[in-house]
């Protein structure tokens, strides 16, 4: 009698008489719903950014003053003339330009500090250089911006290296939009590098390796796809970047391949058009939401193809 | 001392032993533990004298003398915290690695003093070969593994070669001929602790120093590892650090027992070197009552 009750579950001890009461949790639920909401927010935002930009972009291409073969090939960039010409080719080749003279500037000197500071600094050190460096990365973007255009371009750039630049110049906003974004590389990938096991780095100095081998052919390889990520945040900020693009580099929609020439980028015509006075509901006006688009069309191929990269050299350890 | 004709080996040793009983049986212990120079030893590939390290203000081990043998096996045992690692740390110059290691004393390697300061640690790691506690390969394919040391080092020759030679001195071959490009996670833990082992043999070291080698493999793969051993004492030197007694009894030529003292005034725990002398010795005959202690299993 007694072993069925047990095995069928029927008529033994009621769970209450055992556990005592059972007890509600509102504020277990409370905070669940709370939770749930903040991380829902961004993903609303995000959606709606891509909704109302699509929209736009959509009846920008609508307007018979456009054509889509227009606006992928054109080579004239001219919104706001009363012949517009909308050819977005000067605007990406701006943008792709900047971005690629701030990669080549931050790349070395991001990934540089990451193995100084991981392989290289005594603890006293790091603890100066690192608070050093997220300063810089916490200096506003417009500061840059005119230090580009009244120090770097005139005293650097002219003076010192003589390379005769214009005032405003694709060369001084690509440089330093670079520094701008060497703490972003500089930190992802002293991260990633710092999180290679020391286990990996007696084996390579148990077999005599230097400090210099140990980097490069140990601690780097397998801190990779940190080091990749850290890279494409990098590119992916020095694409969106704007203050110190639409300062330094200037508002001229150009397909001049010359980065000491003054240069628009996506960013910067964004930027500079929407708080000029062009009419709500222009072709101009909707012309700011199809660059958005492409701007965004643009981060989501570096990050598809930056995640393919990561997982093909990824170098798992443990 | 090691000038001593070699005829006259074993009776030395006889009397040091007997020097070293009579100091540790005092009535009284001694502050001063007094350590045993195995003083038969005249081909000694490591000689320590007074060796002491210290990690910021603790000293972790002090005071240790001792010689090795070039080509047997030499075991360090002892309780965890004792410093036999940290010791086998210094003949490489591992200790370098951590900036607030400071060493003490003598360290001479084939007579060279290993601290000196014409050394460059980098050459000294060359020629001394090191296994790890865990097994730590590359995250590259196993060829790669075992070509990382000759390329590092620029060794001359057919790197094919190098490779398969390494690889059958540390009897992988067979087991990995086929998967020379697989990436080394692939293989078991006694695979990728051998294919350290065979990293390490890759640039023909002089003496091999191993650190717990098994302490995270099973019995099989410890056995295989244990027999690699006695291959490789024909041509190098080996110095092991074990917390496995019965392993220290099974391959070891010679035995140091460690201990650690809890230094009463500040608390700090500090390694010190008991007895050193043939493994059959001191597992069947310990001089130091605290060996015997630890061999008989009554602590540590």
């Amino acid at each position: 009698m007694a072993t069925d009750a047990i095995t069928s579950g029927v008529g033994g001890p009621s769970a209450e008489s055992v556990f005592g009461p059972p007890r509600r949790r509102i504020g277990e639920k409370l905070i669940a719903v709370a939770l749930f909401c903040a991380a829902a927010t961004s993903v609303v935002i995000t959606i709606g950014i891509v909704v109302s930009l699509t929209g736009e972009t959509l009846t920008f291409f609508a307007d018979q003053a456009v054509s889509v073969s227009g606006f992928l090939t054109g080579g004239q960039w001219t919104p706001l003339f009363s012949d517009p010409q909308f050819g977005i080719r000067p605007l990406v080749q701006g943008t792709l330009i900047i971005t690629g003279i701030a990669l080549i500037v931050a790349i070395p000197l991001g990934i540089g500090t990451a193995a100084f500071l991981s392989e290289y600094a005594s603890p006293r050190v790091r603890k100066a250089v690192k608070p050093t460096l997220e300063l810089l990365a916490g200096v506003p973007t417009v500061v840059f911006g005119y230090f580009a255009l009244t120090f770097f371009t005139p005293t650097v750039l002219n003076s010192i290296l003589g390379l005769d630049v214009s005032v405003f110049n694709g060369l001084a906003g690509g440089i330093i939009v670079g520094v701008l974004i060497v703490p972003t590389i500089a930190s992802v990938a002293e991260d990633a590098m710092s999180a290679v096991p020391q286990s990996l780095r007696e084996g390579a100095y148990g077999l005599g390796a230097s400090r210099r081998q140990v980097t490069v052919r140990v601690v780097v390889p397998a801190a990779l796809s940190g080091i990749t990520a850290g890279i494409v945040l990098g590119a992916s900020r020095a694409v969106g970047e704007t203050m110190v693009v639409l300062i330094a580099a200037g508002q001229l929609p150009t397909t001049s391949l010359d980065p000491r020439n003054p240069m628009e980028t996506m960013t910067a015509f964004i930027g500079a058009t929407g708080k000029g006075d062009v009419p709500t509901g222009s072709t101009g006006y909707k012309a700011i939401f199809a660059v958005g688009f492409a701007l965004f069309l643009i981060t989501l191929i570096l990050n598809t193809i930056s995640i393919r990269f990561v997982r093909r050299y990824r170098q798992v350890y443990e | 001392m090691s000038t001593e004709e070699p005829l006259a080996g074993a009776i030395v040793r006889d009397v040091s032993d007997q020097d070293a009983t009579d100091q540790h049986h005092a009535p009284v212990p001694t502050v001063a533990h007094h350590d045993v120079i195995d003083e038969s030893i005249d081909n000694a590939v490591f000689v320590t004298e007074g060796l002491s390290v210290s990690y910021g203000k603790s000293p972790a081990v002090l005071d240790v003398s001792l010689r090795v043998a070039e080509k047997e096996i030499t075991a360090f045992i002892g309780p965890s915290g004792c410093g036999k690692s940290t010791i086998i740390r210094c003949f490489n110059r591992m200790n370098d690695l951590i900036p607030a290691a400071r060493v003490e004393g003598m360290v001479r390697y084939h007579g060279v003093d290993l601290y000196g300061s014409d050394i460059d640690s980098v050459q000294v790691r060359k020629r001394i070969g090191m296994v790890f506690q865990k097994p730590n390969p590359f995250p590259k394919s196993i060829y790669d593994n075992i070509a990382f040391g000759p390329k590092v080092l620029g060794m001359s020759g057919s790197m094919d070669q190098i490779v398969e030679e390494a690889l059958r001195r540390a009897s992988l071959w067979d087991d990995v001929k086929d998967r020379l490009k697989d990436n080394a996670f692939g293989m078991s833990g006694g695979q990728q602790q051998r294919l350290c082992i065979a990293r390490a043999l890759a640039t023909n070291p002089d003496v091999l120093l191993m650190d717990e080698p098994c302490s995270a493999l099973d019995p099989i793969s410890t056995g295989r590892i244990e027999d690699l051993m006695h291959e490789l004492k024909e041509t190098v030197s080996i110095v092991i650090v074990t917390h496995n007694m019965q392993q220290a009894a099974r391959v070891s030529d010679r035995t140091a027992f460690f201990i650690v003292d809890m230094d009463s005034a500040d608390d700090a725990r500090i390694g010190r070197l008991v007895e050193y002398g043939p493994t059959d010795r001191i597992f069947t005959n310990p001089h130091d009552t605290r060996t015997e202690e630890y061999v008989s299993g009554k602590f540590g």
